[in-house]
C-alpha cells in the first residue's frame, strides 16, 4: 500500500516559537490515521501546512503525489477538510452552502446536482436542505460540513476534532459515516482529537505530537504495549507527562469567547 | 440595513435642520443640500470598511477557511468579496440618497443622478478593498475598534463632508486634501448640487487612481493571509 501524505523533516518556526520541529510521518492510502497531541503540541499548525493554509518554514510535504507549496491547487482538489470551528455560510440554506462548494471546485452542474442529494441523504439532513445553517443545530452542521466536505470526491478527509462538543448520538452516527466511506471508496482520513477513546476505536494507527515533535506513532496495540498500559488514554497520558499545559490565550480563543457569547454558545 | 440608516438619517436631520439656518445666514445656502451628499459619503464608506473587516470574522468562523482551501486563486476571492461588499454599501448611499430627498434635500439635475450613482459604486469599491486590506493584517476584533477610531472616523470628518472646504485653516485643508473621501464628496456635490471644490475631473482622476492601488495592495496582502 503506498503513502498518500508524506511528510519529511517538517519545521515551521513562528518568530521565537518553533511550533513543529523536524518531523516526519507516512499516511497510507485509504487509512483512518490518527493525529493525536496535548494543546500547543502543533497538531493545528501541521494540519494547516497540509492543507495549504500556513507554508513550512522547512522541510517537505507530498500530498497524493503534490508539493502543497508549490502545486497548492492540485492539492487541493485533492482533500476536503472539516475545520474545529464552523466554516458555513450561516445565512444560505443546507443546499446553497453544497451548491457553493460544487461552484468552488469547479464541479459541472449535474454532477453537483447529484452528489448533493446523495451526500445528504448520506447525512441525513436531505430533508432539512432548504433550512437555513442558522437554525441547525451544532451536530447538524458538522454533518452538513462533511457532506460538503466529500462532495468533490477527495482522496483524503482532514477532520480537525470533528466531534467536539457533539452529543454521543451525532458522534456515533458520524463515525459511521466516516468508516462507511472509508470502506466503500477507499477514502484515506486523517483526523485529529482529544476524545482518546474514540482514536483508539476508530484509527488504524495513530502518532503523538508534542512540543512540536513526533514522539510515538503505530497502532493502538503497539502504543500499549510499548508503554505497558491497558488504555490508550493511558498510554497517551504515560507519553506526554500528565502536567496541564500552561498556555496564553491565542487571539483564537478570545475571538472564540466572544462569539460564544454573541451567539448563546452554540457550535 | 434598516438599523445602519439610524445613524445616516440621525445626522441629516440633526446637523441639517440645526444648522441650517446658521448656514444659510453665513451666506452658504441651503444646507440640507449641502450636507445630504456629505452624509451619503457617509454612509458608503462606514458599509464599505465594515463589509471589509468582516473577514476578521470570517477568518475563523465563517466562509472564508472555506474559500481559502478551495482551488481557487487568492485574487478572484479578494475580488469578489469586494464586490460583494461594495454592492451592500452602494445599495446603502442609495437608499440614503432617496431618505435625504425625504428630508428636504433636492438634487440639481435628475439627468446627473445616475451618475452620482456610479460614483458611489466607484467609493464604495474602494472603500471595501481598504477594508479588506487592513484585515488581512489583523488578528481580532479588538483592531476592529481602533480601525474605526483611528481611520475611519478621521477619513469621514476630514472629507469636508459637514463642511465646505473653501476658506479652511491650512492645516485641515492640507489633510482634506489627502483624504480620498473629499474626492468623493465633492464628485457627489458636483453631481447633485452643482458645487465643486476640486473639480469633476480631479474627483474621478483620484478616485480611480487609489481604488485601484486599494484593490491591487488588497490583492497583495489578502493572498498572504495565513490562519
Amino acid at each position: 500500500m503506498s503513502n498518500i501524505i508524506e511528510v519529511k523533516n517538517l519545521t515551521k518556526k513562528f518568530k521565537d516559537l518553533t511550533a513543529v520541529d523536524n518531523i516526519s510521518f507516512n499516511v497510507k492510502k485509504g487509512e483512518i490515521f490518527g493525529f493525536l497531541g496535548p494543546n500547543g503540541a502543533g497538531k493545528s499548525t501541521t494540519i494547516k501546512m497540509l492543507t495549504t493554509l500556513l507554508n513550512p518554514t522547512s522541510g517537505e510535504i507530498t500530498l497524493n503525489g503534490h508539493d502543497p507549496v508549490h502545486e497548492a491547487n492540485a492539492v487541493r482538489h485533492s482533500f476536503g477538510i472539516v475545520f474545529q470551528d464552523p466554516s458555513l455560510d450561516d445565512e444560505l440554506t443546507a443546499y446553497e452552502n453544497m451548491e457553493f462548494h460544487g461552484v468552488l471546485y469547479n464541479l459541472p452542474k449535474k454532477i453537483r446536482k447529484q452528489r448533493i442529494e446523495e451526500l445528504l441523504k448520506f447525512v441525513e439532513l436531505w430533508d432539512r436542505r432548504d433550512s437555513l445553517v442558522k437554525q441547525y443545530s451544532g451536530g447538524m452542521k458538522r454533518r452538513l460540513e462533511i457532506a460538503r466536505g466529500l462532495m468533490h470526491c477527495p482522496k483524503i478527509l482532514f477532520l480537525d476534532e470533528p466531534t467536539l462538543g457533539l452529543d454521543p448520538q451525532t458522534r456515533n452516527h458520524m463515525w459511521n459515516y466516516i468508516q462507511e466511506h472509508n470502506k466503500s471508496e477507499g477514502i484515506t482520513v486523517f483526523f485529529t482529537t482529544h476524545y482518546m477513546e474514540e482514536a483508539e476505536r476508530n484509527a488504524q494507527r495513530l502518532a503523538i505530537i508534542d512540543h512540536g515533535k513526533i514522539i510515538a506513532s503505530g497502532t493502538a496495540e503497539e502504543l500499549k504495549k510499548q508503554t505497558g498500559k491497558a488504555t490508550l488514554e493511558d498510554a497517551f497520558l504515560a507519553l506526554t507527562g500528565d502536567k496541564i499545559r500552561e498556555e496564553e490565550g491565542s487571539s483564537l480563543d478570545k475571538i472564540r469567547s466572544m462569539r460564544r457569547r454573541w451567539t448563546g454558545n452554540q457550535r | 440595513m434598516i438599523g445602519s440608516l439610524a445613524q445616516p438619517l440621525l445626522f441629516l436631520v440633526s446637523l441639517g435642520y440645526g444648522f441650517g439656518h446658521v448656514f444659510q445666514q453665513a451666506g452658504q445656502g441651503n444646507y440640507m443640500n449641502f450636507l445630504a451628499p456629505g452624509i451619503i459619503a457617509m454612509s458608503i464608506i462606514f458599509s464599505a470598511i465594515f463589509m471589509g473587516m468582516e473577514i476578521i470574522w470570517d477568518r475563523q468562523f465563517g466562509f472564508l477557511k472555506e474559500t481559502l482551501v478551495a482551488p481557487v486563486s487568492r485574487m478572484n476571492i479578494m475580488i469578489g468579496r469586494t464586490l460583494g461588499g461594495a454592492t451592500v454599501a452602494t445599495m446603502q448611499g442609495i437608499i440614503v440618497f432617496f431618505v435625504s430627498m425625504i428630508a428636504g434635500f433636492t438634487p440639481y439635475s435628475w439627468a446627473l443622478v445616475p451618475f452620482a450613482f456610479l460614483v458611489m459604486i466607484l467609493v464604495s469599491v474602494m472603500f471595501t478593498a481598504l477594508g479588506t486590506m487592513v484585515a488581512s493584517f489583523l488578528d481580532d476584533m479588538h483592531g476592529f475598534q481602533m480601525i474605526m477610531n483611528f481611520l475611519v472616523m478621521p477619513l469621514f470628518f476630514m472629507s469636508g463632508a459637514l463642511f465646505p472646504l473653501d476658506g479652511l485653516p491650512t492645516v485641515i485643508a492640507t489633510i482634506a486634501r489627502f483624504d480620498p473621501l473629499s474626492y468623493g464628496v465633492d464628485a457627489f456635490r458636483t453631481l447633485l448640487i452643482n458645487t465643486s471644490h476640486f473639480g469633476l475631473g480631479i474627483d474621478i482622476l483620484v478616485l480611480s487612481v487609489i481604488t485601484f492601488i486599494f484593490l491591487t495592495l488588497g490583492s497583495y496582502f489578502f493572498s498572504k493571509i495565513q490562519i
